[in-house]
């Protein structure tokens, strides 16, 4: 076969030329960070840098393996790759190491390896060889059910794990499943409950609640131009209002105004479903729905938030959204971080000469927080670099999905772009505080193995399925 | 087959540039355009810390050693780095409860968290080398050196001064000191603040997030040296202050010793004292509020701050203005029956011979001699009225270094009293009151109010026969020529130095004139001591005893005024006291021993 003689042609070189560079300037980066000058040796495997050498010589021996490996192998093995993936899952939980809380870690000597790392890996091929089946309608109910298990199930052990950064890296998936199908409104439904999330966060529960049953009338003005029907359900619904009242005053029932509300959402709903039947029931069922589901939304985050999470969960969210500020608190690490890359000014510091994250202001500096040395001593010159590169690898990496004939190869890549572009905008968006702080790395750039390792596994299985692109269908 | 959802890649790729471009836009803002951050980034990473300098020493006239610098050592604590630890060992290491190491920690945090901040002050090195065997154990604890005054000889407590934390007021208007700095409070540690302190240096640090010091910066381009402070030799004479100290036991009062050709202060005793090294180091709060409290004011420095009636010593300022205004000569004469009896005022005199010259009156202190004089000094012909002859009195008076600061390097001193003739004119609703009116200023009664060192100084004045020196404390810096060019002038009073013959001839009778002498007690024998008694009529109790004299009369070497709050007559303790001084300071040996054990047994203070 001609196939071995000619691969390095068929290789995209761009991308690959892209991996290259964010490995070594992440490297470059992890050497200052821990850098101090007792180790000066770029090879003391004592150190961090030391260690993070090895792993990219490691992956250079993964790529090959990778190219060696017939490309059918890999439409093949996702199913059991996935069951594998599934057991060291619920593996990791019983007889996992602990490491900052998150029980997410095998240790076998002094390797140290993260299966969640790989899951990401295996639902990426096992989607897409579900997606990939001919014929497959992603809006069946039978198998929204089953893309719905394939990711709940590896999210919710990760979560099980502690390990909630990984684990909310599924989110990313929403991608594939849009670029396949999905109808855009869950994609507008999704942000629609964010605005509302953070709006509850912001607002009055109470005035949140009334704002949206406004709404939900105007709206529905709008949509039927009918303002007879408008005031009658107005009317419904005060009508409802009082009557939901005058029960709770009857029977003396304790009940919130904010709950009072969403009773009598549901009752007058109830009423003028009945009065409206044989109307345009389609529309004023979704204005409805719109309505109900938005209020109970708030009303549960509302609730989760104050009840459920803990202190430093909402001190978190707080500081993020800048309701609260507390930079020694909650805050710090962000204030930290946003000191380090503010202070690199437009040019930075110079290699080796950063000081907040030299000296440990920053935390995590080699790992979650990596990007802060790049602003720091590489300046906004480096920060927009990095971005650059990674803006330049996600549309390359589009370019590549779409050029594929074959639908699994498609939704792999897919998969590949929604990880990265997940990964890559949390962990620099939390370093500069515009997403909130989830402990997972910057693809190429942190210090770690079993992240490097799972990156470029996943990116250059994507590398040799585009290289015989020709090849599948 | 075409993708029916082709399109969506736009959608997609869409997402991913305008989410990256936000952060673009982002990283811009806090990179080049906000500068905040840069501030933050080197406060962050700097740290400053001072170096103290020591206190310069002082010595006394003879180079005795009067103050040192004992090390002491701060516990620093920085709240966050601390991890949980033993608190009861901890309590035993240092000595103090469990509750209050909570409390400290707990003060620290509230004043920051990140930054250093003191735990227990001023351990001894015991404590110290205790504590170090043990430091490895608490973490975010460490140690900064201080030192602390010593007093070896526990000596001129009010002299010296004390050395304390410099409070609020003094930080804002000094920006030189910073909160936890030391500085002199009072005496020469205060005068001589500057010149004691030193200069602190700074060093400037690198430190990670820890406080953990990982270098200097910028290799030490602005760290400076701290200079030791300059030694001090004060003009005191430490034997004799400790002797002052001791017959001034058990006894309220002060002693003002001067050397009359310099103006140099020998000794400065406000009784009751107490030993400097009270108020030192952590005892010091609470020894400071005890002596605070204290009824007999330890802490009040009567030697500068005391305003006391002269009595019958000031007789000698109005026989010299006498002389000076030509009112009255050395033979003049005036009668006395027991008393000065004029328009139904009588002031009382003791029972001696009748009439008296000049030299006669001041032996034996007669009181109807002065007002006689006095009378007729304020009520001189060649002034219209009577206040305007006050005023020349009191011109001359003032001339004396009295009723004003003399500016000496105390900055307690206090001005005194020495009355206008507008005062009168309010206290009498008139201008036209009459020598009888203040009579009582005649034998240094009345309203007049001298400080001891303002007696001591009229002393060593009358010595000089009518000049002085500012009296002053310091008699030497540390790597300077001369002192302050403002002790070494001469300042004259307004009595021409011949008058000042007749006077002191008064003065050496009083002690060594035989039968009638009011002061024969202070005879020594060898030394002419000149000297004056004074009994103050005080309202409130016994009358004070006051005694100045200087020694040896043909080139006096000391000049004194003992003052001894309800001692009775001036010879029955003030006048024996001077006397041991002189003998103290002249001959270095006590031979009337008998004496000195009376005044050193003698208690003025027990409760009747």
């Amino acid at each position: 076969m001609r196939r071995n003689s000619n691969i390095l042609k068929q290789i995209d070189w761009v991308t690959v030329f892209i991996y290259i560079l964010l490995v070594f300037f992440g490297w470059i980066n992890i050497y200052a960070a821990v850098y101090d000058d007792n180790h000066q040796s770029i090879f003391d495997i004592s150190q961090r840098y030391g260690k993070q050498l090895i792993w990219i010589g490691a992956s250079l021996f993964l790529i090959i393996g990778i190219f060696i490996i017939n490309h059918k192998f890999y439409s093949f093995i996702p199913f059991p790759v996935y069951l594998l993936t599934i057991f060291m899952l619920i593996f990791v939980i019983i007889f996992g190491r602990e490491v900052n809380g998150a029980k997410s870690w095998f240790e076998i000597g002094s390797f140290k390896f993260q299966p969640a790392e790989f899951a990401k890996f295996a639902t990426s091929l096992v989607l897409a060889k579900l997606l990939s089946i001919y014929n497959f309608k992603i809006y069946k109910f039978k198998n929204i059910i089953t893309i719905t298990a394939l990711l709940l199930i590896p999210f919710i052990l990760i979560l099980l794990q502690n390990d909630t950064g990984s684990a909310l890296v599924y989110v990313s998936f929403i991608f594939v499943l849009f670029r396949e199908g999905l109808s855009g409104n869950i994609l507008l439904i999704g942000l629609l409950l964010i605005v509302l999330f953070i709006l509850a966060l912001f607002l009055n529960v109470l005035n949140l609640i009334i704002g949206i049953t406004l709404l939900s009338f105007i709206i529905f003005w709008i949509s039927n131009r009918n303002i007879k029907q408008t005031l009658i359900g107005v009317g419904i619904f005060i009508l409802s209002g009082l009557l939901i009242w005058g029960i709770t005053l009857l029977f003396e029932i304790n009940l919130l105004e904010s709950l009072q509300i969403l009773l009598a959402v549901l009752l007058s709903s109830a009423f003028y479903t009945l009065w409206l039947i044989r109307n345009n029931l389609h529309k004023t069922l979704l204005i409805i729905g719109f309505a109900i589901i938005s209020i109970s939304f708030v009303l549960s985050v509302d609730y989760i938030f104050n009840n459920i999470l803990e202190k430093h969960h909402q001190s978190r969210i707080n500081n993020l959204l800048g309701i609260e500020f507390d930079p020694l608190g909650a805050g710090y690490n962000v204030n930290q971080s946003k000191i380090a890359i503010g202070s690199g000014g437009f040019l930075g510091k110079g290699f080796l000469n950063g000081t907040q994250t030299k000296y440990n202001f920053v935390p995590e500096q080699s790992t979650d927080f990596i990007f802060c040395t790049v602003g720091e001593e590489w300046g906004f010159i480096g920060t927009s670099s990095v971005l650059f590169l990674f803006a330049l690898l996600l549309l390359r990496l589009i370019f590549l999905a779409e050029r594929q004939r074959s639908a699994f190869s498609r939704i792999y890549g897919y998969s590949v772009i929604g990880i990265l572009f997940f990964h890559v905008v949390i962990n620099i968006g939390m370093t500069i505080g515009l997403a909130p702080v989830i402990g997972i790395p910057l693809p190429f750039f942190s210090y770690g193995g079993s992240s490097l390792w799972s990156f470029t596994i996943l990116l250059f299985i994507f590398i040799k399925l585009d290289a015989h692109r020709m090849e599948l269908l | 087959m075409i993708n029916p959802y082709i399109n969506r890649k736009y959608i997609i790729g869409g997402i991913v540039i305008f989410i990256l471009f936000i952060y673009f836009i982002k990283l811009f803002a806090i990179q080049v355009i906000d500068d905040k951050y840069k501030l933050s980034a080197e406060n962050n990473s700097k740290r400053i810390v001072i170096k103290h300098s020591a206190r310069g020493l002082i010595f006394d006239r003879n180079n005795k050693l009067l103050v040192y610098n004992e090390a002491a050592y701060d516990i620093m604590i920085i709240p966050n780095q601390i991890e949980n630890f033993d608190t009861i060992t901890l309590s035993d290491i240092l000595g103090i409860t469990q509750n209050n190491i909570n409390k400290n920690i707990i003060k620290a945090r509230n004043y920051s968290a990140r930054k250093p901040s003191i735990f227990l002050k001023q351990v001894s090195a015991k404590t110290y080398a205790n504590f170090q065997e043990h430091i490895h154990k608490y973490k975010g604890f460490f140690v900064q050196p201080r030192t602390l005054r010593k007093y070896p000889m526990k000596i001129a407590s009010n002299v010296l001064g004390d050395v304390g934390e410099v409070n609020k007021k003094t930080i804002e208007k000094d920006n030189y000191y910073k909160s936890g700095d030391y500085i002199g409070l009072n005496g020469i540690e205060k005068f001589y603040e500057k010149e004691l302190r030193g200069r602190k240096g700074v060093e400037l640090f690198l430190v990670d997030v820890h406080n953990r010091i990982k270098g200097s910066f910028a290799n030490g381009k602005y760290d400076t040296t701290s200079v030791v402070g300059k030694n001090i030799t004060a003009t005191i004479d430490a034997n004799l202050q400790l002797y002052g100290e001791m017959l001034m036991q058990n006894k309220i009062g002060s002693i003002v010793a001067i050397e009359p050709k310099s103006g140099e202060i020998l000794a400065q005793i406000s009784s009751p004292t107490f030993d400097p090294n009270l108020l030192v180091g952590r005892v010091r709060s609470e020894n400071y509020q005890k002596l605070v409290t204290d009824t007999l004011k330890p802490l009040f420095n009567r030697a500068l701050m005391a305003k006391y009636p002269p009595g019958s010593t000031f007789k000698l300022i109005n026989a010299l203005i006498g002389l000076q205004d030509k009112l009255i000569s050395k033979k003049t004469h005036f009668g006395c029956s027991n008393g000065y009896h004029a328009g139904g005022l009588t002031v009382g005199c003791h029972s001696h011979k009748s009439p008296l010259n000049l030299l006669e009156s001041i032996q034996h202190s007669c009181n109807s001699y002065y007002c006689n004089v006095f009378r007729t000094i304020v009520e001189n012909k060649d002034y219209i009225k009577h206040a305007d002859a006050y005023t020349h009195w009191r011109n001359l008076v003032v001339s004396f270094g009295l009723g004003n600061k003399l500016g000496s390097d105390f900055y307690n001193e206090i001005s005194g009293f020495v009355p206008k003739a507008s005062y009168y004119d309010k206290v009498h609703q008139t201008e036209n009151w009459k020598a009888l009116n203040i009579i009582s200023l005649a034998i240094g009664q009345g309203e007049l109010g001298i400080t001891p060192l303002q007696m001591a100084n009229m002393t060593a004045t009358i010595a000089n026969k009518g000049r002085y020196y500012i009296p002053h404390i310091v008699k030497k810096i540390e790597g300077r020529k001369d002192i302050n060019p403002k002790y070494t002038i001469h300042h004259y009073t307004k009595i021409d130095e011949k008058h000042f013959t007749d006077v002191i001839n008064g003065m050496e009778l009083v002690v060594n004139g035989g039968i009638g002498s009011t002061a024969r007690i202070a005879k020594i024998q060898d030394i002419t001591v000149c000297g004056k008694t004074g009994t103050a009529e005080n309202p409130h109790g016994k009358d004070h005893s006051i005694f100045i004299a200087f020694a040896p009369k043909e080139n006096p070497e000391i000049a004194l005024v003992v003052f001894i709050e309800n001692g009775g007559f001036g010879s029955s303790w003030a006048a024996p006291i001077a006397s041991l001084m002189i003998e103290k300071y002249l001959t270095d040996t006590i031979k009337r021993t008998y004496l000195e054990k009376r005044m050193l047994d003698g208690n003025l203070l027990k409760s009747e």
